[in-house]
């Protein structure tokens, strides 16, 4: 095996733009499965229908901005349907997304008029981010400091939001449903909310990532579930201890995204078959997820236990 | 205050385990009452509590607060208008919040809820001092997690919150039950206190019947979704434990030896 060093470099400032944006991916993730303890399998379906929205948008020479607002709220679109499946029709939340999944690969088909991908030129349309800005471009036009901007300024929106009266109560019914009615929040609309929030952000990135590689592909959004969890999980484990505010543990959703990025690309370099990706991600994610768990039941330190005492995770 | 009107309410109708757990109750509480509420398993104590919150609604009859029909509102508006507490320490706080979060929840009970702070530098001052009330030295911790705290802790916290904004009734749900006789004492002491200082409306379910005595101005029994004994004012205050057991021993038919009564 030929292990050649500069090729890794070079592939280094893509994956960390590519880890960039699904790191705006990841934080939509993050308010649906950390704020308001559900698994929204939406996501996988949302993450083909920005895109298709902002390429589709911008095709037919709408401008960027206006492109992935639009993406935005088809996302949102998307989340309030779940929303109504799990809240008025007494879908369990997992169930719910998995059927607006299914129904978005119609709706995402018919977006992109009929066809299962379509493509846009980075020469001809005035693209916000591109896998072809990434390097030897001036700095603002630079995909990883627009992207790396975008975040701090979603960051700060969110921490902004979950401060307010309707934040807090979307966090509470997160945490405790039960109080929360007892509180007077109408907790079916926090969860509603939440679920429109994140899908309308994962919505976005999608908007991004289409661009970025230069088409929409009704495919893009397959097993996007679990790299949102994996950047969710792999940011809480790396640098979960470092501190419990808000901002940063958004921001350590984002820094979990690249770092999984990072080590796809090395692993890629080492010989591991792209075919094979998924299935890792498949294990990463696993393993992840089983620490804490048996971590809790196998070491468990003799001092008092701290962890939440709520409901456990479905 | 609070008028039920001969509520019923039967579980898992039509299947094996088909339970009437309210049957045609009816219960009428004056501004200021104070009723504490006792009764064997199953008697109905806490369903009664919860069709008045609004958990489910009722499968016939009529609930009013201070005259307002809330029969066919759902939990979250009817909880304007009440303070509850429960059984379970846990439930009546998130435990993934800060305390002083907590209690901005709880002081914007029944209010919209907009993007305005969730909580402002006025409010922690107040909470601050409504925490010292408690003496739990809790007033120093402002941005503790919940989930940190001990039950009793919660208990008291989850109590204050309940009454942070004045609620036309407070439920408490045997909310001692789960604590150390010590700490229950300190819940309950806290209790009077505070629903004496605010002139509150409560009702308060309790397993202990010295408490049922000790506690409030008036005292009812439950027995197969039904109150089965009313005792108010002067004759409530002679009340000895001996003569509920009486009391209980006819409605049940002197079949009571294996119920939780028994042990307090």
């Amino acid at each position: 095996m030929n292990l050649d060093i500069t090729a890794l470099f070079n592939a280094l400032p893509g994956a960390c733009a590519q880890g960039l944006i699904w790191g705006i991916m990841a934080i939509g993730v993050y308010i649906t499965y950390k704020v308001l303890d559900l698994a929204d399998l939406t996501v996988d379906g949302t993450m083909c229908t920005g895109g298709a929205v902002c390429i589709m948008l911008m095709l037919d020479g709408h401008s960027v901005g206006f492109s992935l607002l639009c993406a935005f709220g088809a996302g949102m679109l998307a989340g309030l349907v779940t929303g109504l499946f799990h809240t008025t029709m007494g879908i369990p939340a997992i169930l719910a997304g998995i059927l607006t999944q299914l129904g978005l690969y119609s709706i995402n088909l018919r977006i992109m008029g009929g066809k299962a991908n379509q493509a846009i030129s980075v020469d001809k349309y005035p693209l916000l981010v591109s896998l072809r800005n990434v390097k030897d471009v001036p700095f603002y036009q630079n995909t990883i400091f627009i992207v790396a901007l975008i975040i701090l300024v979603l960051i700060g929106i969110l921490y902004w939001f979950f401060g307010t009266e309707l934040g807090c109560s979307i966090r509470a019914t997160g945490s405790n449903p039960n109080m929360s009615r007892a509180q007077g929040i109408n907790t079916n609309f926090s969860k509603i909310l939440g679920l429109m929030l994140s899908n309308g952000i994962v919505a976005f990135a999608s908007g991004l990532y289409a661009q970025y590689q230069g088409f929409a592909d009704v495919n893009m959004g397959r097993g996007a579930i679990v790299i949102g969890l994996a950047a969710v999980i792999i940011g809480q484990v790396v640098f979960g201890k470092i501190s419990g505010n808000f901002a940063f543990k958004l921001l350590s959703v984002a820094l979990g995204a690249i770092l999984y990025y990072l080590v796809l690309q090395i692993v890629l370099w080492l010989g591991l078959n792209s075919n094979d990706l998924k299935l890792l991600s498949a294990l990463v994610v696993a393993v992840f997820l089983a620490i804490p768990y048996i971590k809790g039941k196998y070491f468990s330190k003799p001092v008092k236990s701290l962890k939440k005492g709520g409901a456990s995770r479905a | 205050m609070l008028n039920i009107k001969e509520i019923s309410k039967t579980f898992n109708v039509g299947t094996v385990n088909e339970k009437t757990a309210l049957n045609g109750l009816s219960l009428h509480l004056e501004d200021g009452d104070f009723v504490t509420v006792i009764g064997g398993n199953g008697a109905g104590k806490s369903t009664m509590l919860n069709a008045v919150a609004g958990v489910w609604p009722v499968d016939e009859g009529r609930i009013e607060i201070d005259g307002i029909n809330v029969t066919r509102l759902p939990e979250f508006k009817r909880a304007r208008y009440l303070g509850r507490v429960f059984q379970d320490p846990m439930t009546g706080t998130a435990a993934s919040m800060q305390i002083e979060e907590n209690m901005a929840l709880a002081s914007r009970r029944g209010a919209l809820r907009t993007l305005r702070p969730g909580i402002t530098h006025k409010e922690r001052t107040l909470f601050q001092e409504q925490l010292r009330i408690l003496d739990l030295g809790l007033e120093d911790r402002l941005t503790s997690k919940v989930g940190l705290l001990s039950g009793g802790q919660r208990q008291a916290l989850t109590l204050l919150m309940a009454t942070l904004k004045k609620p036309k009734l407070l439920l408490l749900d045997e909310h001692t039950a789960a604590l150390d006789p010590k700490t229950a004492a300190k819940v309950l002491d806290a209790t009077d206190r505070i629903i004496a200082k605010d002139h509150l409306t409560a009702i308060m379910i309790t397993h202990n019947m010295k408490d049922a005595i000790a506690h409030g101005n008036r005292l009812v029994m439950m027995y197969e979704g039904r109150i089965i004994y009313d005792v108010a004012g002067e004759e409530k205050k002679k009340l000895k434990v001996s003569d509920l057991l009486e009391k209980f021993e006819q409605a049940s038919g002197g079949n009571f030896a294996n119920d939780r009564m028994m042990l307090s």
